[in-house]
């Protein structure tokens, strides 16, 4: 057996371990749609901050992360991983807390259902639902993405006859099917709960297997003083790399978190409020941990592959040179399972949201039985992976573009969410005007950049969601102070007097 | 702590952030991470830290449900 076959195998018995434990965690489903979509609402505080955190971190965080270390330098930490690690725990702590509050008390399973009641408006839900699953697709792309690019740079020349067009690797199509058929099989037997069990496996593989990557390629660079030493200087600054003001302005990326669809429906999972402890503190430094041994493997790449093809082969590639065909494996594992622990969420997600927001909402909940309410979910998620397995047949974009444009366009409409929460005077006509708003403008200038093409895209010298979150949040007060305010009967519902 | 001590503490973080002292700075702290990282490093210590604090001095009352 081949050095790369074996690094395969390694793959494949990752990839079966993780059927194995989904079909395990399947025996505690209720077999209810409130078990299989917010998991009775009792998940606890380690398994809420593993699959919070696993959700998150995604081929962004290790793949791309690497790979934009590798172009631009440390400054990638800075600009998304400490900002990250600062925001998210305020979007939990300001926004998720009260979310997960209101679904407790008015059993919500998804964002719209919450949005609805909140604006009193039936179109508003219409109109949201295909803006986020339209932003969820970018999301589940850069995943494939990913997995498809750290594999092929593992197995180069495993399996020459067969797979003649990629050099012998494994190509990207056959693992981002491989991907796919794992995760929708274990989520199809028992949905959230699956995905939390899942992600907590997945987070601590993947944070292991980053630091075993990380000590590997060291040792094979003469140790870390070495490693360092050999990285060009212009890794190791920012200064001709990116401005102030594009780094200032990339503080509004994490704000992404508070529109996940996803990371609602985990919110929603926890136990009680006490749940989100461990997720607040945890989080900044579960993200440093991850984060630094890739962005160090970027900066030290700029020493090793001077020259590489594509930035988000440089993981795959320092893997492949400094650790050996076994560890080369478990560190691709790992790998797979930052992406698959954000997979498995987005697909639960999204047939939430089909069946709940669509079809319960058109035709009551009484019209359906829990069993075909969760095949239809089923059959939705089926729907989106197919489109999104196509369009990564078509797309080598590069995984950290992708993922900026994606994450700008949740960011954006974090001020609908704030206000929702905080501001009794917004109303729904607002709340409309500043979806389309914010919509329109996210699409203009995604199309400006040539759909993601033009890396390195700014407007008057910063990132294009500062505007576009501006746009947002300037249509929801204008609107909302010429507009009529909500019912009394609402506003008692959401702001109840102590 | 009030919880406006938590408003103040991030907008001390925020603007602690923009660490242009370090912009063109390629010193390595222990020969092996360039000052510009480390200080991100520690940063997301710190703000970990303050979460800590904040849910110690500052948890918001949530009604009924906390107690659930």
């Amino acid at each position: 057996m081949t050095p790369a076959q074996t690094t395969v195998l390694i793959i494949s018995g990752y990839l079966a371990l993780l059927l194995a434990l989904g079909i395990f965690s399947g025996r505690f489903f209720r077999g209810t749609s409130s078990d299989y979509f917010v998991a009775s609402r009792s998940i606890g505080g380690f398994m809420l901050l593993m699959s919070v955190f696993g959700t998150t971190m995604t081929a962004f965080a290790m793949v791309g992360s690497t790979g934009e270390a590798y172009r631009i330098g440390i400054g990638t930490y800075g600009k998304l991983a400490s900002y990250s690690g600062l925001i998210h725990s305020a979007c939990f702590f300001f926004v998720g807390l009260k979310l997960w509050s209101f679904g407790k008390r008015h059993n919500y399973m998804t964002q719209i259902q919450f949005f609805r009641d909140r604006f009193e408006s039936n179109a508003l839900g219409y109109l949201l639902f295909p803006i986020l699953v339209g932003l969820v697709i970018p999301y589940l792309l850069v995943g494939l993405l990913g997995a498809g690019a750290v594999v092929k740079g593992v197995t180069r020349g495993a399996f020459p006859e067969l797979f003649e067009v990629s050099g012998g690797s494994i190509p990207t199509w056959l693992t981002g099917l491989v991907i796919c058929g794992v995760v929708l099989t274990y989520i199809f037997i028992g949905g959230v709960r699956s995905a939390a069990w899942a992600n907590t496996f997945q987070t601590i593989v993947f944070m292991i297997m980053g630091v075993v990557a990380f000590l590997l390629i060291s040792r094979g660079l003469g140790g870390f003083a070495e490693a360092s030493a050999q990285a060009t200087r212009e890794s190791m600054v920012r200064e001709g790399r990116m401005t102030q003001l594009e780094f200032f302005s990339y503080g509004f990326i994490p704000l992404s978190v508070g529109m996940f669809p996803h990371l609602f429906q985990h919110w929603l999972t926890a136990k009680s409020a006490k749940s989100f402890h461990l997720t607040l503190v945890a989080h900044p430094i579960f993200i440093m941990l991850t984060w630094v041994p890739c962005i160090l493997i970027g900066m030290w790449a700029t020493g090793v592959f001077p020259n590489a093809p594509s930035s988000n082969a440089v993981l795959g590639m320092m893997v492949g040179k400094f650790a050996g065909p076994i560890m080369g494996g478990l560190v691709t594992a790992g790998v797979l399972a930052a992406i698959m622990s954000s997979l498995d969420s987005q697909f639960v997600c999204l047939g939430t949201m089909f069946t709940q927001d669509v079809v319960v909402h058109k035709f009551g909940k009484d019209r359906f039985t829990d069993r075909q309410i969760m095949w239809m979910a089923r059959g939705f998620v089926i729907l989106i992976v197919l489109v999104t397995y196509g369009l990564s047949l078509l797309e080598p974009r590069a995984v950290f573009s992708l993922g900026v444009w994606c994450f700008s366009g949740f960011a954006s409409l974090f001020p609908l969410v704030l206000a929702a929460v905080y501001w009794k005077r917004v109303t729904k006509t607002a709340a409309i005007a500043a979806v389309l708003v914010t919509a329109s403008v996210w699409f203009g200038l995604f199309a400006a950049s040539d759909f993601g093409k033009e890396r390195g895209f700014l407007v008057l010298g910063a990132q294009p969601v500062a505007f576009i979150f501006l746009a947002c949040l300037l249509t929801i007060v204008v609107v909302s102070l010429f507009t009529r305010a909500p019912s009394e009967v609402t506003l008692s519902k959401f702001f109840p007097k102590k | 702590m009030k919880r406006w001590m938590i408003y103040v503490g991030l907008v001390v973080l925020f603007i602690l952030h923009q660490d242009f002292w370090f912009w063109d700075d390629a010193t390595l702290v222990f020969g092996v991470f360039p000052v510009g990282l480390f200080y991100h490093i520690m940063y997301s210590v710190v703000a970990g830290c303050m979460w800590a604090l904040a849910i110690k001095f500052a948890w918001p009352d949530l009604g009924e449900d906390e107690s659930q």
